[in-house]
């Protein structure tokens, strides 16, 4: 997947969020660092020029809330949330690069409502590469990869300075 | 900041990394955030036990390291000296073991003696925190006011930060000229020489017995309560001469920036170490340490307690 092709992804998403969210002064895309915060942003930015509509964008750190702490020997590095509050009738929509297990998902929903107790979550996602170990689903994805577990989806966003796209890497 | 926690304990300042403390900072900044949420508990902990064990009293440290600890889905036990066994003869040891063999996974530990949390971290698989060991050291309220001064000077180079007091038998300036030092600020040290020997220049600090001329050029002043119950007399000038010479005044803190933050790291003894109007004063940042110890207590228990043994 090139610069195009995710360019291209993150439009639809965006038309396919304005369609599904008649009021868009009620969406807040909610990006989960770091990669989320950029894809997030850009999907506000589609938005907005294609409905002339400011986007609320935040950021939600889900380290606190993994399931995983005390089990690992290298801890995820905590960051602050900052979502716009009060959340009680907004659509808050997560963004992720890429969906796995959906345990970040979990733990990103587990930080949300302790903000607060939105009118609904979705989800959104650049890529769904498959291997859920929790019952959850996207609600808008860019691009659907089957992957073997062991593999690894490398996914580079051109803030990094280098080349931009989407690759499937065996290690 | 791509420094790793690899410690199961922390004992003390001097051993720790300027990234070390950096990332606790840093770690430090997120909790603080949770302080405001409608829902002021995250589940990072969940599952954990941890025990306040105090064997010296102290309500500020101990409250707040229980309420960093239900804020993280810990559980909590308390215990003073007064209801444990020690007070029937039992070693520090014992008592540890027996809490250890009760799969207490993080203990806090207050002591009248330097070393006694590195004496249990070094015998048990649990986290140990150092609440303040005797005059060694108080790692928390080191990284609490380093936290405070980073985030109203947002900078420690060439930042200028007095301590004033009680040096000699302060845990507290111990564990801030470690952090402040290896941050790169400039720390002098103020009091009767009693109080303040030139050894400690050895820290790469300057020690000095003229307040008047230390406070105009301080971007910090950080002032020790007098700690009646660790002093003999011999050392004091008495309370009237400590006034007169090293008290924050009124008076004189006018001779302070207008910028300068005042610290104290509690409990305040009112009218010796500084005046009310001083420590309720606009420059006054006493509280603001108060709520960032719970976020700097946060980070270490997440830290230290969330890393796999």
């Amino acid at each position: 997947m090139d610069a195009g092709a995710i360019q291209r992804a993150l439009r639809r998403i965006a038309h396919e969020i304005i369609e599904r969210n008649p009021d868009l002064n009620q969406i807040i895309l909610a990006g989960i660092p770091s990669r989320g915060n950029e894809i997030a942003r850009r999907i506000a930015e589609t938005i907005s020029t294609i409905e002339k509509a400011h986007i609320a964008v935040g950021t939600i750190d889900v380290a606190m809330h993994r399931d995983d702490v005390g089990t690992r020997t290298e801890l995820p590095v905590v960051r602050a949330s900052d979502l716009p509050l009060p959340l009680e009738t907004k659509t808050v929509v997560i963004v992720d690069d890429v969906l796995f297990t959906g345990r970040t998902v979990r733990a990103a929903m587990d930080a949300i409502t302790s903000f607060g107790r939105p009118a609904r979550i979705q989800l959104a996602v650049l890529i769904d590469r498959g291997h859920r170990e929790l019952p959850i689903r996207a609600d808008y994805v860019g691009k659907n990869l089957p992957t073997a577990p062991d593999e690894k989806v490398r996914l580079r966003l051109g803030e990094e300075g280098s080349e931009e796209g989407v690759w499937l890497v065996n290690e | 900041m791509n420094t790793r926690w690899n410690r199961k304990d922390l004992l003390g300042l001097r051993e720790l990394s300027a990234d070390e403390i950096n990332l606790v900072l840093e770690t430090a900044d997120a909790f603080k955030q949770v302080g405001t949420r409608e829902i002021k508990k995250v589940p990072a902990l969940r599952g954990k036990t941890l025990v306040n064990f105090f064997i010296e009293p102290s309500t500020r440290t101990r409250t707040s390291f229980e309420l960093a600890a239900f804020r993280l889905s810990a559980d909590v036990i308390n215990i003073t000296v007064a209801a444990s066994s020690l007070s029937k003869g039992e070693t520090l040891k014992d008592t540890a073991k027996i809490l250890e063999a009760n799969h207490v996974d993080i203990i806090v530990l207050r002591h009248s003696s330097a070393g006694a949390p590195q004496f249990l971290a070094e015998r048990l698989r649990s986290s140990v925190i150092n609440a303040g060991d005797g005059a060694h050291e108080h790692p928390t309220q080191g990284l609490l006011d380093t936290y405070t001064i980073r985030e109203k000077k947002k900078r420690f180079e060439g930042l200028h930060v007095a301590i004033i007091g009680d040096i000699l038998f302060s845990r507290v300036a111990r564990s801030n000229i470690f952090a402040l030092t290896k941050l790169g600020a400039r720390v002098t040290l103020v009091g009767p020489s009693t109080l303040v020997p030139r050894v400690f220049e050895k820290l790469g600090v300057t020690v000095s017995y003229d307040i008047d001329k230390v406070l105009p050029t301080a971007d910090v002043v950080n002032l020790l309560r007098i700690q009646h119950e660790r002093q003999r007399k011999e050392y004091f000038p008495g309370v009237g001469e400590y006034i007169r010479l090293f008290g924050l005044t009124k008076e004189r803190a006018k001779l302070l920036k207008p910028d300068c933050l005042i610290m104290h790291p509690g409990p305040i003894n009112r009218g010796i170490e500084i005046d009310s109007e001083v420590a309720d004063g606009n420059q006054s940042v006493i509280l603001d340490q108060v709520t960032n110890g719970l976020a700097v207590r946060m980070a270490v228990l997440y830290l230290c307690g969330g890393i796999a043994t």
